[in-house]
């Protein structure tokens, strides 16, 4: 009886410390649920669901301090891919937040920009080159069509034009039903 | 060499449709008369597209570079005959999507006048400066791939080049181009055969020529007598036999597996028209402005024509005399062709055949219907996937599925779709799904790209705040409290000021730039400013 006591409390020391020292030695860094989270957000750095970037976004709705339905880049199939993820109940756009539009990029006009500089401090992910009193320009392949930079241009020179579809970008539709049409049309 | 001493493989699945190929082989290859313009689209191989090269209003010559390629792994665009540039413009394209894409447009001056043509001594040459070479000649795969030749012309890094596969199968209904290319030009082909083996340093070629093609296969080996280490075999005719994977197989019995390539064991292929390509670049100096090209479908006679790359499809269609209700051209063959968005489309170097395409000749599929899982599609798949699986997943959008089903492996040939009794079109569903596939990896890509930037934005901001606020420590324990408080205000104060009074300057020059504009054009601005006046006159009384 003893032994056995004994033995099940060696077993159970032995299991707590090497689960303990497990617990350290393989701690993971930083949290996976903000980065699976941060992983579906489309990265644009717009600001529109009310925080600083994605990153942030994402950390407020893995502390459930935010909605999921707060992103339009990300539009509806975001919305759908963080439901599955977070197990929670999908949610339409939240129209607070913006509406979902097609992506664009930015374009400064060359001949209205004044150098000022004040795009590229606004512009989240670097996308703008130029050096001041020097004309500015997009990088377009870098751009996330965030339209941070519209705004603070005192000379209004920025627009967002939309990416147009390619020859390499085209997407092949999904093959469509044929609808045949019902006999009861006359009734009705 | 004779056709029998090879022992052939065989590879599974595989369809024998009706081949319609008699018709368009009873007369030879035909020349055409110059169109009225050419339209060249820049882009027509796998890779980047290429460059402008010329402006409006410029002469070319026939075989002029107008487009460099992009890179290495791109390849050049040259005039198909002498002319003037008359516009370098977006034109819609030989593409399903009806999408236009940059082209130039050359009207001919009727001279085809050629650029001065000279062969190149490539027994002289390293390899690479061949290579590079074939990519300034334009020379790409002509069996419908269109992928850059050079870069294929390299042997794997670790094995050897074993075997050359040259691909003369063409097992796709309607296409005759590579039959008649062979039958009438058969030396030339080899010619071109002997310098990518040289290149590759491929101990022997074998030409595999389906044998449903008797004449092509006794003019080719009429004149393979005179090369050494080329083979001719003639390979049991069954679709899709001209798939490079397939061909390879039933060559050398080597079965490349998922995710390898060719090259790694030894083995490369290329098609029948590449060969003649790589021979006119190399022995006459002539780059790729032309290709053969089977007309076929709902015309009077059909025929193959050796056709410039940026002829208008209806051009060409016209000589072999298009019927009565022909509504739409397919490019390439009934089981991989892609139907063009309108029939003017110009020829690239992917068109091997136009199918007059009639509602009589292709009536619309029947209505599709679910998926009874009988299995006859794996049965007929040349690659070993399982079709209905990937339909599945497609369907449902669940791409990832699709991928472990390995989608990526599926050559597009149509045999499961050819076989599937509830009529439906799978190919079309493993099309959606790649594009999709590779629209959401680049935006993945794209999204990647745009966090590390952002993040090392923030970081760099925080370092020089960081940088700042020591900087400021090092200043305050210099200097006393109370004078740094009212000095850092002072500073902050003529920081700031400066910027927003430079800022006030140049918005008054722009302003004032603007104004100047105005002037220049009186007839708009009054027409503004009576426009701007009425509604504050109405709101007057
Ligand atoms: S360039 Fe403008 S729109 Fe584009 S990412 Fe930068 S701030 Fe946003
Ligand atoms: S052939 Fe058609 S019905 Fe049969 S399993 Fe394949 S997809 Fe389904
Ligand atoms: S189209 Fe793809 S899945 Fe269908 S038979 Fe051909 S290779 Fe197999």
């Amino acid at each position: 009886m003893l032994i056995a006591l004994l033995a099940m409390l060696g077993l159970a020391i032995l299991i707590g410390a090497s689960l303990g020292y497990a617990s350290l030695k393989f701690k993971v860094e930083g949290d996976p649920l903000v980065d699976k989270i941060d992983a579906i957000l489309p990265q644009t750095q717009c600001g529109q669901c009310g925080f600083p970037g994605c990153k942030p976004y994402a950390t407020a709705i893995a502390n459930g301090e935010a909605d999921i339905n707060r992103c339009p880049p990300g539009g509806d199939d975001g919305i759908h891919k963080l439901a599955d993820l977070l197990g929670r109940e999908y949610k339409p756009l939240n129209a607070e937040a913006g509406v979902e539009k097609p992506k664009a990029v930015a374009f400064v006009d060359e001949n209205t920009c004044i150098g000022c500089t004040l795009c590229l401090q606004a512009c989240p992910v670097d996308a703008i080159s130029g050096a001041a009193k020097q004309l500015h320009t997009i990088i377009s392949s870098l751009c996330t069509g965030c339209e941070l930079c519209v705004a603070p241009c005192p000379v209004d020179c920025i627009s967002m034009q939309v990416v147009e579809e390619t020859v390499d970008t085209w997407k092949w539709r999904y093959p469509s039903f044929q609808l045949k049409p019902v006999a009861t049309r006359n009734a009705a | 060499m004779n056709a029998t001493l090879r022992k052939l493989f065989s590879f599974n699945g595989g369809v024998k449709p009706q081949t319609n190929k008699l018709d368009s082989t009873r007369e030879p290859i035909a020349q055409l008369p110059l169109p009225a313009q050419f339209v060249v689209p820049l882009h027509q191989s796998v890779g980047g597209v290429p460059i402008p090269l010329v402006s409006v209003g410029q002469k070319v010559l026939k075989g002029e570079r107008v487009g460099a390629p992009d890179g290495n792994y791109s390849s050049a665009i040259h005039a198909p005959t002498s002319g003037t540039v008359v516009a370098i413009e977006p034109r819609l394209m030989a593409h399903t999507s009806g999408l236009t894409m940059l082209c130039v447009v050359i009207e001919p001056d009727g001279k085809d006048e050629w650029i001065a043509t000279e062969k190149l001594a490539y027994h002289s040459l390293p390899a690479d400066e061949v290579r590079d070479y074939l990519r300034d000649a334009g020379v790409v795969g002509l069996g419908g791939a269109v992928f850059p030749s050079h870069v294929k012309l390299k042997a794997g890094k670790n094995t050897p080049m074993k075997t050359l596969v040259i691909n003369g199968a063409e097992c796709e209904p309607f296409i005759t181009c590579d039959d008649l290319l062979m039958r009438e030009r058969p030396e030339l082909i080899l010619r071109g055969v002997a310098i990518m083996r040289e290149l590759l340093q491929a101990e022997e070629a074998v030409v595999g020529i389906e044998d449903n093609k008797p004449e092509a296969v006794a003019s080719m080996q009429a004149a393979a007598a005179k090369f050494e280490h080329i083979q001719i075999v003639a390979v049991p005719t069954r679709y899709p036999a001209g798939g490079a994977k397939q061909l390879i197989r039933v060559l050398t019995g080597i079965e490349v597996p998922h995710g390898k390539r060719s090259t790694d064991y030894g083995v490369q292929c290329f098609n029948v028209g590449t060969a003649y390509a790589i021979y006119e670049a190399i022995e006459l100096g002539r780059p790729l402005i032309s290709r053969i090209v089977t007309v076929a479908g709902n015309v009077e006679k059909p025929r193959n024509y050796e056709v410039r790359f940026g002829t208008p499809m209806d051009f060409v269609a016209q000589h072999a005399g298009v019927k009565a209700g022909t509504d739409s051209f397919v490019m390439g063959g009934p089981m991989m062709g892609f139907r063009m968005p309108a029939l003017d489309v110009p020829v690239v170097k992917a068109t091997n055949c136009i199918i007059a395409s009639s509602p009589a000749l292709f009536p619309p599929p029947p209505p599709e219907m679910p998926c009874i899982r009988c299995g006859e599609c794996a049965r007929a798949c040349p690659t070993d996937l399982q079709p209905f699986e990937m339909y599945w997943h497609s369907r449902a959008k669940n791409f990832g599925k699709t991928q472990e089903y390995h989608l990526f492996d599926c050559i597009e040939c149509g045999c499961c779709a050819y076989v599937c009794p509830s009529n439906i079109p799978l190919v079309d569903y493993y099309r959606f799904a790649k594009t999709e596939i590779w629209a959401r990896e680049r935006q993945k890509d794209a999204a990647d790209s745009a966090r590390v930037r952002f993040e090392a934005r923030n970081d760099r901001i925080e370092r020089e705040k960081r940088e700042k606020a020591e900087k400021l420590a090092a200043r305050t324990a210099a200097a006393r409290s109370s004078a740094i408080t009212s000095g850092d205000a002072a500073i902050n104060a003529t920081e700031d000021d400066p910027k927003k009074a430079l800022i006030a300057a140049a918005m008054a020059r722009a302003k004032a730039q603007k104004a100047d504009a105005e002037h220049a054009a009186p007839v708009a601005a009054p027409a503004a400013s009576t426009s701007e006046s009425q509604p504050n006159a109405g709101e007057q009384p």
